[in-house]
C-alpha cells in the first residue's frame, strides 16, 4: 500500500508513520490506524478498516427474513440482545407485527442487561489501554458472566442469543430466571460502588482521561455521533426517550450527561447509564405482566419462515443500543427476501471523529481515545 | 480530598477482593471459575451447539425423511442432503421388462452431512424441521484432529439416540417424546378397523 501521508510527509522529513494494527490488543479487534508522528504527537491519522468485512448485507439480502436474525447477533458481538431489537423492530415495522405486552417488557429486559454487559466490557478494557492490566477487566467481566448466564439459559447462548422473534421473543423467561435477574440487580449497585471506589476518583485515571480526547458537543452532532459518545459531550439524546420505542416512554429513567466530552466524561456516563438501567430493570421486574411471549399471528412463521412476504415497501428502525443509534433500512419487493438490508452501525459513524479528536494529543492517548469511543469491528465493518 | 487517596482506596478494593477471592463462597465474591477439564460446569438445558439426528430404538429407525426443509432454511446452507432411493425388488420386473421398485425416492436420507465449520449454532433446523428430527446438542468437544474436512459431519456421526436426546434436553425431549407418543397411537386408533355394533 502507497503510503498515505506522502504530502505531509514531505512537507516535515522528522515525522514518522507508524502502523497500528491490525494486529494490535489496544485496537479492540482488527482495526488498522495509520498515525503520523512527529515525536509523540499524532498530526494525522488515518483509520483503515474493512479487515473483518463479511459482506453481510449482500448475504441478508438472499435470505428469508427470519434467517437474517443470527446474522444481526454477529454484527456487534458483545450486544446480541440489541442487535436482535433493532431488526425485530424493523421487521415488525414492515410486516405490521403487534407485539404481546410480556415480550415487550422481556425485550427492555434483556436490552438494559445488555448494555450493562457492554458498559462493563468497555470500561473494563478501556483501563486495559491505560495500563490497569486486566484487574477491573476481570472484576466488570465476573458480573458479566452471571448476565450472561441468564442470557445462556433462556436463548441457548451466552453471546450469540438470537432471542427475538417477530412479534415476540423465543421462549419464555420462567419465574427462577426472573428471580436471577432480581438477584443480580439487587446486587449490582453494590459492585459499582466497589468499581467507582477502584476507579473514578483514582488519580492516575483521572490525570490520564481528563481533558484528552475533547470532542465539543457541536462538532459531536455534525458528525451525527450517537450514544454515550454523543451525552458525554453534554448533548441530550437518548433514542429511548426521543423516539419512545417499545416501552420506554413508561420508565422513569434519566439520561446522563457529561460536561467536557473528554475520556473521563464518557467513562463516567457508561457508569451512570449501568445505574439508570438499573433503574429501568427494577422497574420493569416490577411491573412484568403474565401473558403471550409471541403474538399469535406470528407463531407459523417460526416452522414456515418463508411465509413472511411483506408487501412493498420500506421501514427504518432504531434503538438506543448500547453503542449509539443501531438502526436497521429494509425495503421489501413482496418476496421472502428483503430487496434491500442496510444497517445503521454506531460503531461506523462514531469512529469517523477519530482523527479530529486524536490530533495534538500522545500516541498513548489515541489509544485510549478510542477505547472510549467503544467501537466492536464485527459491527463497523460488517 | 488529599491527594493520592483516589489511589489507596483502589488498592484495598483489589486487596479485598484478593483475599475475599480465597476465603469467600463463590456466590458472594469468591473465585467461580472451575478447573476445566476436570471440573466442569453445570449446562443450560437450552444451550445449544451443534445439530444432531434423532433416531428411535435403533439407528435405522431415523426420524428423518429426507424432506430438505433444513437444508433450504438453513443460514450458512451448512446441510446437505440426499434422499435415499430403494433397492429393486428381487426377481421383480414389470411388463415393460423393467425392475419393480428401483430407484422410487424412500423417505430417508442417503447423504446426510452438515459441516460443522459452517454451521454458526442458529438453531434453525430445529425451529423448522417437522418431524421432530433434527436437535441442537450439547456436546462442545468437536475438535478435529486431522485437517478440515473433519468438521463434515457425515449421517453416522450426527446420528444420536433419543435416549440421548432425553438426556441432554429433558424438557424438551419429554415433550416431544410424548407428542410422538399420541400421535402414533392416533394413528394406530385410526388404521384398525372401526368395530361397530354386530348387527
Amino acid at each position: 500500500m502507497a503510503n498515505t501521508f506522502e504530502i505531509k510527509q514531505t512537507e516535515n522529513p522528522s515525522m514518522l508513520e507508524i502502523n497500528f494494527g491490525p494486529q494490535h490488543p489496544s485496537t479492540h479487534g482488527v482495526f488498522r490506524m495509520n498515525v503520523m508522528l512527529e515525536g509523540e504527537k499524532v498530526c494525522a491519522l488515518k483509520p483503515v478498516m474493512g479487515y473483518l468485512h463479511r459482506n453481510q448485507e449482500q448475504i441478508a439480502e438472499n435470505l428469508p427474513y427470519a434467517a437474517i436474525m443470527p446474522y444481526t447477533d454477529r454484527l456487534d458481538y458483545i450486544n446480541a440482545m440489541s442487535n436482535n431489537f433493532g431488526y425485530a423492530l424493523a421487521v415488525e415495522k414492515l410486516a405490521g407485527i403487534e407485539v404481546p405486552e410480556r415480550a415487550e417488557y422481556i425485550r427492555v429486559i434483556m436490552a438494559e442487561l445488555t448494555r450493562i454487559v457492554n458498559h462493563m466490557a468497555v470500561i473494563g478494557f478501556l483501563l486495559n489501554d491505560l495500563g490497569a492490566f486486566f484487574t477491573p477487566v476481570l472484576y466488570a467481566f465476573r458480573e458479566r458472566e452471571k448476565i450472561l448466564d441468564i442470557f445462556e439459559e433462556v436463548s441457548g447462548s451466552r453471546m450469540m442469543c438470537n432471542y427475538f422473534r417477530f412479534g415476540g421473543v423465543k421462549r419464555d423467561l420462567t419465574a427462577e430466571n426472573l428471580a436471577a435477574i432480581g438477584g443480580i440487580v439487587a446486587k449490582l449497585p453494590a459492585f459499582l460502588d466497589e468499581f467507582e471506589a477502584l476507579l473514578t476518583k483514582n488519580e492516575i485515571l483521572c490525570m490520564r482521561c481528563q481533558h484528552v480526547g475533547v470532542l465539543p458537543a457541536d462538532f459531536a452532532i455534525n458528525s451525527s455521533i450517537t450514544g454515550p459518545v454523543l451525552r458525554a459531550s453534554g448533548v441530550n439524546y437518548d433514542i429511548r426517550k426521543v423516539d419512545g420505542y417499545s416501552i420506554y416512554n413508561r420508565f422513569d429513567f434519566k439520561i446522563p450527561l457529561g460536561t467536557k466530552g473528554d475520556v473521563y466524561d464518557r467513562y463516567y456516563v457508561r457508569i451512570l447509564e449501568m445505574r439508570e438501567s438499573l433503574k429501568i430493570l427494577k422497574q420493569a421486574l416490577s411491573k412484568i405482566p403474565q401473558g403471550e411471549i409471541l403474538n399469535k399471528k406470528t407463531l407459523p412463521l417460526l416452522k414456515m419462515p418463508r411465509n413472511l412476504k411483506p408487501s412493498v415497501g420500506e421501514a427504518y428502525a432504531r434503538i438506543e443500543s448500547p453503542k449509539g443509534e443501531l438502526g436497521y433500512y429494509l425495503v421489501s419487493d413482496g418476496t421472502p427476501q428483503p430487496w434491500r438490508y442496510h444497517v445503521r452501525a454506531p460503531s461506523l459513524i462514531n469512529l469517523t471523529v477519530l482523527e479530529d479528536i486524536c490530533l495534538g494529543q500522545k500516541i498513548a492517548d489515541a489509544i485510549i481515545i478510542l477505547g472510549s469511543i467503544d467501537i466492536v469491528l464485527g459491527e463497523t465493518d460488517r | 480530598m488529599m491527594f493520592g487517596m483516589g489511589i489507596l482506596k483502589g488498592l484495598w478494593v483489589t486487596l479485598k477482593n484478593f483475599v475475599t477471592s480465597y476465603f469467600c463462597k463463590p456466590g458472594s465474591g469468591g473465585i467461580f471459575t472451575v478447573q476445566y477439564p476436570e471440573e466442569r460446569c453445570a449446562e443450560f438445558e437450552n444451550f445449544r451447539n451443534f445439530p444432531f439426528l434423532v433416531y428411535d430404538g435403533s439407528p435405522d429407525k431415523i426420524r428423518c425423511v429426507a424432506c430438505g426443509i433444513c437444508e433450504r432454511e438453513c443460514p450458512p446452507k451448512c446441510i446437505s442432503i440426499t434422499m435415499a432411493t430403494d433397492a429393486a425388488v428381487p426377481n421383480t420386473v414389470d411388463q415393460k421388462n423393467i425392475k419393480v421398485g428401483a430407484g422410487k425416492p424412500a423417505r430417508r436420507p442417503e447423504i446426510f452431512n452438515i459441516d460443522y465449520s459452517l454451521c454458526m449454532n442458529c438453531g434453525m433446523c430445529e425451529a423448522v424441521c417437522p418431524f421432530d428430527s433434527i436437535y441442537m446438542d450439547h456436546a462442545f468437544e468437536t475438535t478435529a484432529m486431522g485437517n478440515r474436512t473433519d468438521l463434515l459431519k457425515h449421517k453416522e456421526d450426527l446420528l444420536k439416540s433419543n435416549d440421548y436426546f432425553l438426556k441432554v434436553r429433558p424438557t424438551l425431549a419429554a415433550a416431544v417424546t410424548e407428542k410422538r407418543r399420541i400421535a402414533e397411537e392416533k394413528k394406530r386408533a385410526a388404521a384398525q378397523p372401526p368395530q361397530g355394533p354386530a348387527l
